[in-house]
This record gives C-alpha cells, sequence and structure tokens, in this order.
C-alpha cells in the first residue's frame, strides 16, 4: 500500500452542509435525547433538593411560607425558565415523532417516505411549540 | 461553434510585399502594424471569453506523495470546453488529455456498470460516468471518495472495502442438491424478485463512503457488504443450513446492529438499491432467527 494522505476531522467536520434528511434527522434525535438525559437528572437534582426543605406542616404552607413551593414559584416567575421550558418541550416532542419515525423504519415500514416523515416531524413539532407559547409564557414579567 | 478567425494579417500582405523606401511610408507602416497586433490581441481576447463561456469550470483535488510538488494537497482549476451530454467523467479525460497528463483517476466502462469511477462530486458520492455535467453547479468540485485513503489524486485505496465484501463470502453456496432430474439450481420468480435489487451492486463503493458509521467504525461490514448477504441469504436455493451461517455473519457485533438508518447509502447508491431497506429486513431476520418462545 502506497504512502497516503489522511483528509481528516476539518474536512469531514465541513461535510455537514450536504447532509440529507436521514442524516439530520439521526443527529437532531441523538442531541435530543441527551438534552432530555440531561433535563431529567437536572429535574431529579432540583426537585430533590428543593424537596429536603419542604414543611410537613400544613400550616406553613397555607401561609406561603414552605420553601418547596417557594423554589418553584421562583423558578417559574423567571423568563428564562419558561423559555427553557418551551426548549424542552420542542426536543420532547421532536424526540417522540422521530422516535415513532424510527421504530417505523425498524419495522420495515415507509422506508421510501423516510424523508418526508423527518419533515413532518419536524414541522409538527414546530406548530405544537407555537402553540405553546402562549400557555408557557403566560403571567411571567420580565 | 469555430473557434478559428479569419487573420486579419492576410489582407496587408501584398501592401508588405511591395518595396518602399521613402521614410514617410516606412512609418506609416509602423502605425499600421501596432495597429493591426492590437486588433489582433482584441480578436484573440474576444474568443477566448466567448470560449471561456462555453466552457465548464472543474476544481479537481490533487495529491501525490511521490511528487514534491504535490505532497501538500490542492485542487487545481481546469475549463474543459463543454458539449451537450457531456459526464464529469468526459471533462476528466479532457483535462487529463489536453491539459495535465498527471491527473489520475480510475475508470473503465463509462456506462455505470464497472464501478471504478465513484468520486466526491459537489459535495455528493457520485459516478463520473452517470453524472452529467449540466446538473452541476460550478465550479464542478471533484474530490477523491471521503472516508478512504488517498493514493493519488482521485484514486482511493478500495482495499478494506474489498475486504468486507470478501468477508460476507460473497458467492453462491448450498448443501441441497437439484430437486429431482434437474442440473440446475431453479429459482422461483417471487424469490428472484426479492433479491433483484441487491444483485445489482457494482462494487462502486459510493455507500461506504458516505456512511458516517462505516467513518468510525472500520470494522462495521457497511452497506454494500450487508447487500451482498442480504442477495445470498435471501435466496432460497441456498437452504436453511448456509442461511444460519450466513446470519452469524450478518449479526456479529460489527454487522447489521451498527446501521443506524441514517439513509445516506441509499441515497447515493448510483444503482438504486434500496440499502436501508435490506439492512432493516436482515435486522429483522437476525432477531426472528434468535426469539425462541418455546
Ligand atoms: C415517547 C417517547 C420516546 C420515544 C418514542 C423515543 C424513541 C427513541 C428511539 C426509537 C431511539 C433510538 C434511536 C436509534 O434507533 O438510533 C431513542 C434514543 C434515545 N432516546 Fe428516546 N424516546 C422517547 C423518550 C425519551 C426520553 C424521555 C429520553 C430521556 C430521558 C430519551 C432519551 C434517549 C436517548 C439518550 C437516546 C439515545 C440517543 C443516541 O443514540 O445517542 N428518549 N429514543
Ligand atoms: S451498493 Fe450501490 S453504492 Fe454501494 S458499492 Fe454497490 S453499487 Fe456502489
Ligand atoms: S467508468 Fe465504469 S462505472 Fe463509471
Amino acid at each position: 500500500m502506497s504512502q497516503s494522505y489522511d483528509r481528516g476531522l476539518i474536512e469531514d467536520f465541513g461535510r455537514w452542509r450536504e447532509f440529507s434528511a436521514g442524516m439530520w434527522a439521526w443527529i437532531f434525535h441523538k442531541f435530543t435525547g441527551w438534552v432530555l438525559i440531561g433535563y431529567l437528572f437536572t429535574h431529579v437534582a432540583v426537585l430533590s433538593t428543593a424537596l429536603t426543605s419542604a414543611s410537613a406542616d400544613p400550616a406553613t404552607v397555607a401561609a406561603n411560607q414552605d420553601l418547596y413551593t417557594q423554589t418553584i414559584q421562583a423558578l417559574e416567575s423567571l423568563l428564562i425558565v419558561r423559555i427553557l421550558e418551551v426548549g424542552l418541550l420542542a426536543v420532547a416532542v421532536f424526540h417522540i415523532l422521530n422516535g415513532t419515525r424510527l421504530l417505523l423504519v425498524d419495522l420495515g415500514l415507509g422506508l421510501g417516505s423516510q424523508d418526508r416523515s423527518f419533515y413532518a416531524s419536524l414541522i409538527l413539532t414546530g406548530a405544537i411549540v407555537v402553540a405553546s407559547v402562549p400557555t408557557f409564557l403566560a403571567g411571567v414579567s420580565l | 461553434m469555430s473557434t478559428q478567425r479569419q487573420n486579419p494579417e492576410t489582407e496587408t500582405d501584398n501592401a508588405e510585399a511591395e518595396a518602399d523606401t521613402e521614410t514617410e511610408t516606412e512609418r506609416n507602416e509602423v502605425a499600421r502594424r501596432r495597429a493591426e497586433q492590437r486588433e489582433r490581441e482584441r480578436v484573440k481576447e474576444n474568443e477566448r471569453a466567448t470560449a471561456d463561456a462555453e466552457r465548464y469550470h472543474l476544481k479537481v483535488f490533487r495529491y501525490d506523495p511521490e511528487v514534491e510538488g504535490k505532497q501538500e494537497p490542492r485542487f487545481d482549476d481546469f475549463h474543459v470546453p463543454y458539449e451537450q451530454g457531456m459526464t464529469v467523467l468526459d471533462a476528466l479525460i479532457y483535462a487529463r488529455d489536453e491539459f495535465d497528463v498527471s491527473l489520475t483517476f480510475r475508470h473503465s466502462c463509462r456506462q455505470a456498470i464497472c464501478g471504478s469511477d465513484a468520486l466526491f462530486v459537489n459535495g455528493r458520492q457520485r459516478l463520473g460516468c452517470q453524472t452529467q455535467l449540466s446538473d452541476l453547479d460550478q465550479p464542478v468540485r471533484i474530490e477523491p471518495l471521503p472516508h478512504q485513503e488517498v493514493v493519488k489524486d482521485l484514486v482511493v485505496d478500495m482495499e478494506h472495502f474489498y475486504d468486507q465484501m470478501e468477508s460476507v463470502e460473497p458467492y453462491f453456496q448450498t448443501t441441497d442438491r437439484p430437486e429431482g432430474e434437474l442440473e440446475e439450481q431453479r429459482q422461483s420468480r417471487e424469490n428472484r424478485e426479492q433479491i433483484k435489487t441487491s444483485t445489482r451492486c457494482i462494487w462502486c463503493g459510493a455507500c461506504m463512503s458516505s456512511c458516517n458509521v462505516a467513518a468510525g467504525d472500520n470494522e462495521y461490514l457497511g452497506p454494500a457488504a450487508i447487500n451482498k448477504a442480504y442477495r445470498f441469504a435471501m435466496d432460497e436455493r441456498e437452504g436453511e443450513e448456509v442461511k444460519q451461517r450466513r446470519l452469524e455473519i450478518i449479526e456479529q457485533e460489527h454487522g447489521v446492529w451498527r446501521c443506524q438508518t441514517q439513509f445516506s447509502c441509499t441515497e447515493v447508491c448510483p444503482k438504486d438499491i434500496p440499502l436501508t431497506e435490506h439492512i432493516q429486513e436482515l435486522k429483522r431476520e437476525a432477531v426472528k432467527s434468535n426469539l425462541k418462545f418455546w
């Protein structure tokens, strides 16, 4: 075998522009899957630490002095948290829709329209996310 | 279009032949010659401009570890005169024959059957001989197949690809004898129909080059080899025993389960083989042969 030139990572990396539907679907699916895992752990961490300071006394809760409730309310009053929630919904919806698409692909169903089903997942995700914005951003001030 | 033009010089041949000693005429002569020179240059310039407009601009990857000036990879520009129906391979042949004989690439049949000229053209794996220049944006960027080592210019090392193809035993095997009086192994029409597209592979390696999983895992069999395995595993004439052995090859660690259904191979295959579909079908075959509920 002759000496040869390895065109390396940089060139391969530059190829993202030439990806077609199936490739983007794969990348987004990986990305959203790991974001969901990341969220799951953050979620567990936040809630479990807040829970230890939750009061067992109904009077404290009634007086709005409960730390757990206050933590959640404080978080939910932040615009950035609300925006992140919209992002979380987007990621979750895409992962579910494309996950369903992948399950169909695994069953060998509709392989000929795998690109169209990816675009459909994207569009549906977009629509659901847009529709959810009023709910997620309700009652939050800057 | 003819690129030849009437040479304006011919009209003045007679004038030049006439001997004239007067300085006045000599000065005129010099001025006239200068004007002619300018005119000739202008015509040439025009010719070049019109010719360039009908030329295709190619940017071709060049690299040769054995030549000092080519050890650092670069792109060379070629302006190839366009003819109707010209393919990328035609353009490369023209560039090699007319501009640079050292330009190196593989080709043979020129009709999408030998599989030797899979190239990376404008960011996609394609056969040079099957790709019309008129379908491409200029400049047409021509590179060797990605994820394979470059030997020289557009020539990549295919050895690994061939190894993977060989590893699935790409030939007919059976322990069964033909039925009754028959001397040949007959196949049902339905079975032939099922494996039809999988038999069309021309070993070009485009699919393997487009596959991200194959790029990251050298041991992965790759789409073409799995398709080859499909071609025989699904062939009923081989019989159950051989099929079981084939499935063992297919479901090994670096076999079908590496496929992440990115569909890149299916997109680029010049013979339109539904590669992903075949891989997925083999995954299900593998599961079926392993799942036993009794
Ligand atoms: C209805 C909900 C869901 C569906 C239908 C779904 C579907 C799928 C499918 C089919 C895959 C395999 C992709 C492949 O074949 O390459 C996958 C991968 C994955 N999913 Fe989900 N999923 C769902 C919810 C979730 C949730 C809630 C999480 C996180 C907490 C999650 C995290 C992941 C991760 C990390 C991967 C692996 C990504 C990788 O390949 O690296 N999924 N999902
Ligand atoms: S499967 Fe298609 S792309 Fe792959 S080697 Fe065969 S002909 Fe080429
Ligand atoms: S030259 Fe044979 S496939 Fe292109």
